[in-house]
C-alpha cells in the first residue's frame, strides 16, 4: 500500500446525499481484474452517457476539476455494497482523499485498506468547503495527514480527527496482514480457549 | 454490569486490542462467493496459508445464471469466475456449493438453512448483506475483499467498536404487513444514514413474534439505514429452526450450546446507545418510490413533492430522484405501471417468501413478466414439493434457478433502460438493476400483486 501523508491537489465538491457505491461503480464492472484500471469505470454511469460520450454536467468532468485528487462530499457517501473496486476506482482516477460528514461504514474502511484518506468533519464545515470550492473552481486544498489538518479553504486550517490505527497505517502504508500474523501467539491463544469453552464451534 | 446482546458477543471475540480503540476479533464463521476470488488470488500470489479452511464456507450465487434449467454457464468471463472459486476452494479444502451442488445458493440464504449461522458467533462475508445472519443472535457484517484475505489469513479482522442502537417494534401487524413492510418504515424513519457508526438490535414483540424468515428480512436490510450489523436476540424459534441443521451442533454439544446461548439475549437494564420504538400496527403495505431505500411510503402515499421541502440539498436529490424514476409529484403511487416483477435476493427469496407471494399468484395471471428466484436449491425444492412452483407457473410466471439474479445484475440478470420493476431486492439505486433501470422495492405479496395487475397495487385489495 502506498503510503499517504500529505497532499495538495484540486478539490471537487459532490452536493448529493447517499450516493451508493453502485453509482461509483456499476456492478457490471466488478468482474474486472485489479491490474485492468478502474479509473474509466469511476461514476461510469453518471459521467458518461448512454453513448459513451462525456457528460459535460458532471462535476468531474469540467474543466477546473478534471484534475482533482481530493472529494469533498455529502453525508454517507459511500453507502450500499461492500465492493472495494468503489475506492480502486476513485485511486485509479487518482482520487486519494474524500472529505464528508458520514460515509458508509464498509466503504470508510475499504479507503484505509488501500490507502485512500476518508476524513469525517461536521457536516456544517463539509457543506461550508463545497461551497467555497463551487464559488473558486479549481480551488486547491492541502489536507496533512500528520498535523491533521485541511487547509486551502477561506479561513485558518480545519482540524479534523483520525483514529491513530489508521492514521499509523496509511503514513506508513505497512502491511496490515504482517501486522496481525505478530499476533499469532495471541490468536493461538484464543483459539486453545475457545476450543474449551465453544467447543461445539470446532 | 449489565451489557447489551452486542457487547457480549464483542466482548468475547477480542484477541488482542490496538491503538485508537481497535481491537483484533476473532471471526467463527467466514462466507465466501464468487467475489472473494479477488482475495483468494492475491493469497496464492503471496503464498499465503488459510489459516482455518474449516471455518469456511464458499457458494456461487452472484454471477451464476438463473434461466430455468441454466445449463452452461455462457458468458467465458463468468465460467472462469466460478471455475476459479471451485479450484481456489479445492486446493484449500474449504466447503463450496457450486453450480450443481444441491446446496447451492445465495450466501446469506444457504448460511442459515445449513445451520453455519449460529448465535454468538462472529460472522463475516464479503458482502454488504451479511447482517443478515444477525437475525440469530450472531454478530454479523460485511467486509471488503482486503478484509476478506485478511480473514482467510488470519482468521481475525481489526475493527473499531461501533455504537449500539435499539428498535423497538411493538404492536401486531395488520393483514398483508409483512416484515419488509416493517424494514422499509425503518429505514423511512431513521434515514439511509441514520444507522452509519451502530449495530442495531431489533426487539419488541413484533420482532419477537417474527419467524427467522422474518427477522432475516428484517436484518438483511440493516445496511439500508448504513449500519453493517443487525441482530436480534435467540429465543425458541431460533433454537427450533436450527436444531438438526447439517452444520449445527448435535447430541451433547448441542445442550452445551443452547446454554450459551440462552446467555446472549441483552440484560434488561442495559444501556443502548441510542433508541428508536415504531408501532408495526401503524404500518402500511409500502414501497419506495426514489433511489434510495429510505424513500419508502404506504402504497396509499402520493409521490412526494420536492417543491414542498425546504432544505435545498433534500430537494436538489429527491428532483433527481424523481427524473431517474420517471414519477410526477402528487400522483398515486397505486396504480403507477411496472414493466416486470422480481422476486428474489437475499432479502426475500426464502420459502414464506415464496408462499406469501404464491398466496396472490394464485388463481391469477401475471400482466407483465414475472421472474421467480428462489434462494437455494433447498428453498426450489422445498417449494416444488409443495408446488408452489406449478402455482407461480400456471400465473405465467417464470420459475427459475437460485442466485442473486435482478436483484445486482451481475449474471446479466438485468432490466433495460427505462422498465418499472417491482422488486422483493433490497436496493432501489440508479442502475442497480440494469442502467437506466426503476426499481420499486416491496413485500413478495406486494410484488406479487403487481405482477397480477400490472401496476404498483395495494395487495389488501386483492382479498
Amino acid at each position: 500500500m502506498e503510503p499517504f501523508a500529505r497532499l495538495t491537489a484540486v478539490a471537487a465538491p459532490m452536493d448529493l446525499p447517499n450516493i451508493d457505491t453502485d453509482r461509483i461503480i456499476p456492478a457490471r464492472f466488478l468482474r474486472r481484474p485489479r491490474e485492468s484500471g478502474f479509473g474509466p469505470l469511476l461514476f461510469h454511469d453518471v459521467r458518461f452517457g448512454a453513448d459513451g460520450g462525456e457528460r459535460a454536467d458532471f462535476v468531474l468532468n469540467r474543466p477546473a476539476y478534471r484534475e482533482a485528487r481530493i472529494l469533498v462530499t455529502a453525508e454517507n457517501f459511500g453507502c450500499g455494497s461492500s465492493r472495494e473496486m468503489a475506492v480502486w476506482a476513485l485511486l485509479d482516477h487518482g482520487i486519494r482523499v474524500v472529505i464528508g460528514p458520514s460515509f458508509g461504514d464498509i466503504f470508510f474502511e475499504n479507503c484505509f485498506k488501500n490507502g485512500a484518506l476518508a476524513i469525517v468533519v461536521p457536516g456544517e464545515t463539509a457543506s461550508g468547503l463545497r461551497d467555497a470550492l463551487a464559488a473558486r473552481p479549481g480551488t486547491r486544498l492541502t489536507v496533512d495527514l500528520e498535523a491533521q489538518t485541511i487547509a486551502g479553504a477561506d479561513g485558518p486550517p480545519i482540524r479534523f480527527e483520525v483514529d491513530a490505527f489508521r492514521k499509523h497505517g496509511l503514513l506508513t502504508g505497512r502491511d496490515e496482514l504482517a501486522l496481525t500474523l505478530e499476533q499469532l501467539p495471541a490468536i493461538e491463544a484464543f483459539e486453545a480457549r475457545r476450543r474449551v469453552e465453544m467447543p461445539w464451534l470446532g | 454490569m449489565s451489557r447489551t446482546m452486542f457487547e457480549k458477543i464483542w466482548s468475547r471475540h477480542v484477541v488482542a486490542k490496538g491503538p485508537g480503540g481497535q481491537a483484533l476479533l476473532y471471526v467463527d464463521r467466514h462466507l465466501l462467493h464468487e467475489g472473494s476470488t479477488h482475495a483468494f488470488g492475491r493469497l496464492e500470489k503471496k503464498g499465503r496459508a488459510v489459516r482455518r479452511p474449516e471455518a469456511c464456507v464458499a457458494t456461487a450465487d452472484h454471477y451464476v445464471p438463473t434461466a430455468p434449467g441454466a445449463g452452461e454457464i455462457a458468458d467465458p468471463e463468468v465460467r472462469r469466475m466460478v471455475a476459479d472459486l471451485g479450484r481456489h476452494t479445492g486446493r484449500l479444502g474449504i466447503t463450496f456449493f457450486g453450480r450443481g451442488e444441491p446446496r447451492q445458493g445465495i450466501v446469506h440464504v444457504i448460511g442459515p438453512e445449513q445451520g453455519v449461522t449460529q448465535p454468538g458467533i462472529l460472522l463475516v462475508c464479503g458482502d454488504s448483506h451479511t447482517a443478515t445472519h444477525g437475525a440469530f443472535g450472531a454478530l454479523a457484517f460485511g467486509v471488503g475483499s482486503t478484509e476478506v484475505e485478511h480473514v482467510l489469513a488470519t482468521q481475525c479482522l481489526w475493527q473499531r467498536k461501533p455504537r449500539v442502537m435499539r428498535i423497538t417494534v411493538t404492536g401486531t401487524r395488520p393483514f398483508g404487513v409483512m416484515a419488509k413492510d416493517v424494514i422499509l418504515s425503518i429505514i423511512a424513519r431513521i434515514g439511509a444514514g441514520g444507522g452509519v457508526g451502530y449495530a442495531l438490535e431489533y426487539a419488541g414483540p413484533a420482532i419477537r413474534a417474527m419467524s427467522m424468515d422474518e427477522r432475516m428480512t428484517v436484518c438483511n436490510m440493516s445496511i439500508e439505514a448504513g449500519a453493517r450489523a443487525g441482530m436480534v436476540a435467540p429465543d425458541e424459534t431460533t433454537f427450533a429452526y436450527l436444531e438438526g441443521r447439517p452444520f449445527a451442533p448435535r447430541g451433547d454439544l448441542w445442550g452445551r450450546a443452547l446454554a450459551h446461548w440462552r446467555t446472549l439475549p441483552s440484560d434488561p437494564d442495559a444501556i443502548f446507545d441510542q433508541e428508536i420504538a415504531l408501532d408495526s400496527a401503524l404500518i402500511a403495505p409500502t414501497v419506495t418510490w426514489g433511489t434510495s431505500p429510505q424513500d419508502a411510503l404506504p402504497i396509499t402515499g402520493r409521490v412526494p413533492d420536492p417543491a414542498a421541502v425546504g432544505d435545498p440539498a433534500r430537494r436538489a436529490s429527491m428532483e433527481r430522484a424523481l427524473a431517474y424514476m420517471g414519477l410526477i409529484p402528487g400522483a398515486p403511487l397505486a396504480g403507477t405501471a411496472v414493466s416486470r416483477v422480481f422476486i428474489g435476493s437475499c432479502t426475500n427469496s426464502r420459502l414464506e417468501d415464496l408462499r406469501a407471494a404464491a398466496g396472490i399468484a394464485r388463481g391469477r395471471r401475471a400482466a407483465v413478466p414475472a421472474w421467480v428466484v428462489p434462494g437455494s436449491g433447498a428453498v426450489k425444492r422445498a417449494a416444488e414439493a409443495e408446488g408452489l412452483d406449478r402455482i407461480f407457473t400456471e400465473a405465467g410466471f417464470e420459475w427459475r434457478e437460485p442466485g442473486c439474479s435482478m436483484c445486482v445484475g451481475m449474471n446479466g440478470d438485468t432490466a433495460a433502460a427505462g422498465e418499472r420493476v417491482a422488486s422483493t431486492s433490497n436496493r432501489n439505486f440508479e442502475g442497480r438493476q440494469g442502467r437506466g433501470a426503476r426499481t420499486h422495492l416491496m413485500s413478495p405479496s406486494m410484488a406479487a400483486a403487481a405482477a397480477v395487475t400490472g401496476r404498483l397495487t395495494d395487495v389488501r385489495t386483492l382479498g
